[in-house]
């Protein structure tokens, strides 16, 4: 990551909203906050060992926390991954780079697509591949369309850890009709494994259009509504405002991405710093605020859902014409309905299929910003179809860790909410 | 038949009759429970079991009977199988003291006076207060028994939050006390004669609200789970009991809601009163199971739309909200009734 200081001053240039005076506080202030929020008490008494997880109601996922606690209050935690690990890396090394891309949505199974779309992102740089702009605004629309999904099903579950099943409901609702569209876009509702080298599987099937635009023109309204029941909430906001202060210089030296970082006040996102795909042709505003909390990282969220919107609508009005999936013999798979037809997309699908696209040699890291933060991938390659080594390094696992850094001194109910705030999936963390 | 033994007679039939309909009662609302929470949620509930699957407590019952019954090996196995009758007995004597029609005056059955109450206690109120003070015994131990460390939590939490709310309690109904210048519920509910604007929740419109929010607390209800907060201690003081144990516990606190609606109604209310005069021939004991399903619906109102509070903030609102208000609230109305 680069320069933490050059990013709070591209904060304000970044057109985030101007907060009220006295709304951004200063680290120091937040600092104090957070010490104060951490009431550690030394008394030196008995610590009562739970363990949390990985059947635990509200552990995400198969993660194991194991508390030791003095009353209510958290003294240490020791986080347990691995339960759910898959060997996802070293699977890739057997496997030619095709063949890579159904392994990358088992990862962060709630935003599937994205997952795919940083390990093409990856291999393309690495093959040097190019993506036709068609591609590139499909694979942002898919993208964006997952990000919602996943920020829809947190605010569902982060609301029922704290005690409110109906919201999850009502937010699974909604994320059905993003569902509904990604299924109707890729043909799988999870794993969507939609994205090629060089451009995505399909194009926009027809009605898609008309579809998109609906439920676009929906959600906005839906957060509004989110916002009404949840934000000006008395409860909501007595567990959430000042619990889990985690700020811009803990977020660099931990490696935290993504909502968490963008709460305390850092403008960092790979949608705007490293632009990929369509999004330095479409207009947003990187979602940022200052108080570094669960409630910040509740409206970081919900302000990006309203981006994503934004977004996919200015991608189905300018979506240009043209292939979805480059035409290039060396790196992409050809259309499945030219292969029975055309004898050379027949050699092409011939060769992809049993020998895999052949790499050059060397190393690339590509990191796109998927919707629980960075998202990179590194692949080395010596040469062939298969990569000699891949490593994802995915937002989960470092948020993972974060847990006993972030909840250390406050209390069991903030542990639940704290955990909830971070967005970990633990198919994203063990890999 | 001479009139004591007439009295024994209805008492004992009474007796019988209140408890079966509340648990016929519970039954269904356990169900609605289950039915308005689909309702809220966008979904159906139950439907399989019976007509608009109304039938779905009986399954579960069954269900629950039929289950293993699995004792921890490490509890203390004597309190273990205590704890939830500890619950359920306090949860049904409260009954004994809820009028739930006119008590007193002309014989108005056969020749006989039939006292639409089971016990005419003078202290009912106290009995009440004292019954909810011995459930909490029961989550405590329940939790402690369990030897489990969530379980153990859950009970520390019960037993802090309830001792805490019931003071609350305490001083919020001895308003309607000095009003009624009376403990006893009949007495209470004579004093509420009259339309629905001479009933308690006006003058005592503060005490009433926090009686309100404290039985929420009794009652181990949302805002205020937090004895069985599912999110973060599994199931609190249930999380070892199975079968048809926990089916106690359950039925406990469904026949505690309904009983507390009993309360609610009967303090502020007008118990088994009708709402205005000329509405006086519909009987008393329906007026009152009107108005326990209308609280009872109030309960799961808040239950499935409320966030839950965290262990200090509900502790400060108890202690630091609910307490001075009541105790202001109570001076107010001593000052006010001495003075008129």
């Amino acid at each position: 990551m680069s320069d933490p200081v050059d990013h709070v001053a591209r904060t304000a240039e970044r057109g985030a909203p101007a907060p009220e005076a006295g709304a951004r506080p200063t680290l120091a202030e937040l600092k104090e906050r957070k010490a104060r929020s951490r009431q550690r008490v030394e008394r030196g008494g008995e610590v009562m060992t739970v363990s949390m997880g990985p059947q635990h109601p509200s552990m995400h996922g198969v993660y194991r926390a194991e508390l030791d606690l003095d009353g209510e209050l958290i003294v240490t935690v020791r986080p347990e991954i691995g339960n759910l690990h898959r060997g996802v890396e070293k699977l890739a090394e057997a496997r030619t780079y095709h063949q890579i891309i159904p392994l990358t949505d088992r990862l962060d199974y709630i935003s599937g697509f994205a997952m795919n779309h940083g390990f093409c992102e990856a291999v393309e740089k690495l093959m040097e591949a190019e993506v036709p702009p068609r591609g590139r605004y499909i694979r942002t629309i898919a993208s964006e369309l997952c990000r919602i999904a996943n920020h829809i099903l947190w605010l569902g579950v982060h609301i029922m850890d704290l005690g409110t099943q109906t919201f999850f409901c009502i937010c699974f609702r909604d994320r059905e009709y993003v569902l509904d569209l990604l299924e109707m876009l890729t043909g799988a509702r999870l794993t969507h494994s939609f994205a090629r080298i060089g451009g995505v599987a399909k194009d926009l099937p027809d009605g898609f259009d008309h579809r998109c635009r609906k439920v676009i023109d929906f959600l906005p309204r839906r957060v509004a509504e989110y916002e009404r029941i949840v934000k000006h909430n008395r409860i909501y906001y007595k567990r959430a405002k000042g619990v889990g202060i985690f700020t811009s210089e803990d977020c660099y030296a931990w490696r935290v991405t993504g909502p968490p970082l963008r709460s305390a006040g850092v403008a960092r996102d790979l949608r705007k710093d490293e632009p990929y795909a369509a999004y330095d042709e479409v207009e947003f505003d990187v979602a940022v605020e200052y108080n570094a909390d669960v409630y910040d990282r509740f409206l970081v969220r919900m302000k990006e859902i309203r981006e994503s919107c934004k977004i996919i609508r200015q991608c189905l009005d300018n979506l240009p014409d043209g292939p979805f999936l480059a035409p290039d013999f060396a790196h992409a798979m050809p259309l499945k309905k030219n292969v029975l037809r055309n004898p050379s997309a027949m050699i092409q699908d011939f060769v992809h299929v049993f020998r895999g696209p052949q790499a050059p040699k060397g190393e690339v890291y590509r990191a796109i910003e998927v919707p629980k933060g960075e998202m990179g991938v590194y692949i080395r390659s010596e040469g062939g179809a298969k990569p000699a080594r891949v490593r994802f390094t995915t937002p989960s696992f470092y948020h993972g860790q974060v847990v006993p850094a972030m909840v250390e001194g406050e209390m069991i109910a903030d542990m639940v909410a704290i955990f909830a705030s971070i967005d970990v999936v633990l198919g994203d963390c063990d890999r | 038949m001479s009139d004591p033994i007439a009295q024994l007679i209805f008492l004992i039939i009474k007796a019988v009759l209140v408890p079966v309909i509340i648990v016929m009662m519970v039954a269904f609302i356990i169900f609605f429970e289950r039915k308005f929470a689909g309702f809220f949620q966008g979904r159906w509930g139950p439907t399989y079991l019976g007509p608009w699957g109304s039938f779905q407590s009986f399954g579960d019952i069954a269900k629950l009977l039929s289950k293993e019954d699995l004792i921890p090996v490490r509890s203390d196995k004597r309190v273990f199988r205590l704890a939830p009758y500890i619950i359920f007995v306090p949860a049904f004597l409260v009954m004994a003291v809820l009028p739930f029609g006119p008590v007193g005056g002309e014989p108005n059955l056969f020749g006989y006076r039939f006292d639409y109450v089971i016990a005419n206690f003078d202290a009912g109120l106290v009995l009440f207060l004292a019954l909810g003070a011995i459930s909490v015994y029961g989550v405590v131990l329940a939790g402690w028994s369990s030897n489990s460390n969530f379980s153990l939590l859950g009970g520390l939490r019960a037993g802090a939050q309830m001792i805490s709310y019931e003071l609350a309690m305490g001083f919020s109904v001895v308003g309607v006390m000095l009003m009624a210048g009376s403990m006893s519920l009949v007495d209470i509910v004579d004093g509420q004669a009259g339309n629905f604007w001479d009933w308690y929740f006006i003058p005592q419109v503060v005490g009433g609200l926090i009686f309100f929010v404290a039985t929420l607390a009794e009652l181990n209800r949302t805002p205020f789970d937090l004895a069985e907060a599912e999110q973060e201690l599994v199931a609190g003081y249930l999380t070892e009991y199975s079968g048809m144990r926990w089916g106690i516990f359950m039925f406990a606190e469904y026949v505690n809601m309904v009983v507390i609606s009993g309360i609610v109604s009967t303090l502020y209310f007008g118990g088994w009163r009708a709402p205005l005069e000329a509405l006086d021939f519909i009987p008393g004991p329906i007026w009152l199971f009107i108005k326990i399903c209308a609280f009872v619906f109030l309960y799961m109102w808040v239950r499935w739309t409320i966030f839950r509070y965290r262990y200090n903030q509900l502790m400060s609102m108890g202690w630091k909200v609910l307490l001075p208000l009541s105790i202001a609230n109570l001076v107010v109305t001593a000052i006010v009734v001495s003075v008129t």
